[in-house]
């Protein structure tokens, strides 16, 4: 049951103010990858693979005392309204980064030194919120994938529209919106790995809005251990 | 204080106990509390905890045999490819002592080994070796890819699983620590015995499994189920799961491996110093051959004899072409001879021919 205290007002889409949209994840959803994942967080259709720990083909990224992560994040063509030059571009590449930044604390690869794990998102349909889902996805496919972790980060935006701060927001309410905060957190310690902030915020409504999606992350790493959980013991 | 029991399903950053527990293999100790670095099943033993991992890439570990594919030969050694984030080099001076000779004419690209980790170093990477019982080069048969946290439950309890169907099917099986399984036999049996494995390691962590192996066996080879079948090992009914013993033991074994090979050095060493310490080592290898477990030799030749005795295909060879060759020679020699003759004999008629003295 979802209590709306009387001054918050419900969204466009019949949301409360601190509401997820619908999400669901499933694991393990290729066959040839060494680890996947398949997240929906309201339209977003986002696949994520996991290949490796491996040689890798660049040398210099690779280090003598621990593995590497490598992210590539991209948005298919057809995802978005008008069609999307394929190809990546400076978002994807911020995006790809960012991930890579956003999973790479939670990593434990000093057992596999000198290579390479090798990390695609792939954004099948986007409505808002791709980078947060992207990492939840990549994190679920590394667990898959059976790379040694400390915890599963998940991530979640919060922002602020029509002067509120809400969570989770959707394509029109970002674009409507006055500021966007994306958030991971490893769930088990609270601690941030990502942290973005885009708009006008008071420091209060800043505040308000990391809680807001602290909260938000607790939740969508529930889903993601039930999906990783029942994965397995359907077999 | 404990969160977990044995073999349930923990995924990465759960936290399976707190205060005096010890953290084992695939686990991490953070404030005191021990929690899981893996997606896998917990493995409790007295107060050691430790996680089986569901899915894993290969790490090279000394002492381990492995299946390994050549991709690549260089001017001493030849670059495997071991299933593995790691590349393994096999050196010349592993397979022919000190003499130099063409490395090609050896192992080839695409050849596939079976092979020993015999060391490795920092950066992992792994020197392998081909000495050991049954070490060589694979003719013919198929390679089938499992995970390598797998290979414990498709070898079984004492080899249960893997000798029911070698038995069965009458292929024969060969498994590496890395991952890869190499079949060779009938080529319908084969493709049973594929997917077999492949139905071994998608259930890998159900109860029961080498019963159900044993029905499906039957009914692929033979169409049905016989009734009276003794179902030996109710043990695996009562202890579901992934069967953790087989993993220790096969570790376990694993060290007796190990050690067994140390004497074995010493043996090859003392051979030529002591003669009594030589027959104290080899009863000692003879007994401990009988207990331990083995992977399954691959009953190939001994490599060298296979070495010396293509070789010595190669001089037969090169005998028959020189002689064929040298008789050919002669053939030509006796042509032209007769050749000469007949010219001759019309020069003499003609009157001014000179007669060698070798003529014939």
């Amino acid at each position: 049951m979802i209590f709306i205290s009387e001054e918050r007002k419900i969204r466009a889409d019949g949301r409360a103010y601190n509401e997820l949209r619908p999400i669901k994840i499933e694991a393990g959803v290729l066959e040839r990858a060494d680890g996947s994942a398949y997240v929906e967080v309201g339209g977003n259709k986002i696949l994520a693979c996991v290949y490796g720990p491996k040689e890798s083909y660049m040398r210099r990224f690779l280090r003598p005392d621990t593995g590497v992560i490598k992210v590539r994040y991209n948005m298919a063509p057809f995802s978005v309204d008008t069609r999307k030059r394929p190809g990546p571009d400076r978002r994807s590449n911020e995006i790809s980064k960012i991930t890579a930044d956003a999973l790479c604390p939670a990593l434990m690869l000093e057992g596999f030194p000198r290579s390479m794990v090798e990390v695609s998102i792939e954004v099948i349909a986007a409505e808002g919120g791709t980078r947060c889902a992207g990492v939840t996805a990549a994190a679920v496919a590394l667990a898959d994938a059976g790379i040694p972790m400390k915890d599963i980060p998940a991530g979640c935006a919060a922002g602020k529209m029509d002067d509120e701060v809400v969570l989770d927001l959707s394509e029109i309410e970002d674009k409507n919106g006055q500021a966007d905060v994306p958030l991971v957190i490893m769930p088990r310690t609270g601690e941030i790995t990502l942290l973005q902030a885009d708009g006008n915020l008071t420091d209060e409504e800043f505040e308000e809005a990391i809680e807001l999606a602290i909260e938000g992350c607790m939740q969508v790493s529930e889903v993601q251990k039930e999906a990783l959980k029942t994965c397995y013991s359907q077999e | 204080m404990i969160y977990v029991e044995n073999k349930d399903l923990v995924i990465p950053g759960e936290v399976l106990a707190e205060d005096d527990f010890y953290s084992g293999r695939g686990t991490f100790k953070e404030d005191g509390k021990i929690c899981s670095s893996l997606m896998g099943l917990v493995s409790l033993r007295n107060k050691k905890i430790s996680v089986i991992p569901l899915k894993s890439k290969y790490v090279p570990k000394k002492g381990d045999v492995v299946i390994g594919k050549i991709n690549d030969v260089r001017f001493s050694m030849w670059g495997v490819d071991i299933n593995s984030p790691y590349e393994g080099i096999l050196p010349s001076s592993e397979v022919f002592g000190r003499d130099k000779k063409s490395l090609n004419k050896v192992f080839g690209v695409g050849d596939v080994l079976f092979l020993r980790v015999v060391d490795v170093d920092e950066v992992k990477k792994a020197k392998l070796g081909l000495k050991g019982r049954g070490m060589g080069k694979f003719k013919g048969g198929i390679i089938v890819e499992i995970a390598p946290t797998k290979v414990p439950r498709l070898i079984g309890k004492k080899g249960s699983m893997i000798n029911m169907i070698k038995e069965k099917t009458g292929c024969k099986i060969v498994v590496g620590q890395n991952g890869l399984v190499w079949v060779r036999g009938d080529s319908d049996m084969e493709k049973i015995t594929r997917d077999i494995i492949h139905v071994i390691e998608e259930q890998a962590h159900t109860s029961g499994l080498t019963d159900r192996i044993r029905d499906k066996l039957y009914l692929d080879i033979d169409g049905e189920i016989p009734e009276d079948l003794d179902y030996k090992d109710e043990e695996y009914v009562e202890s579901p799961n992934f069967d953790f013993e087989d993993v220790e033991k096969s570790e376990k074994l694993e060290e007796e491996n190990t050690k067994d090979s140390l004497p074995k050095e010493g043996f090859r060493r003392s051979k030529r110093s002591n003669n009594k310490r030589f027959n104290h080592n080899k009863k000692f290898h003879k007994k401990s051959r009988s207990n331990k477990y083995e992977l399954e030799k691959p009953q190939l030749q001994n490599f060298k004899e296979e070495l010396e005795q293509e070789e010595l295909e190669a001089k037969k060879n090169e005998d028959k072409r020189n002689n064929d060759f040298i008789s050919n020679l002669e053939n030509i020699d006796q042509e032209k001879k007769t050749h000469q003759k007949h010219l001759e004999i019309g020069k003499k008629k003609t009157g001014f021919s000179i007669l060698k003295d070798d003529d014939i």
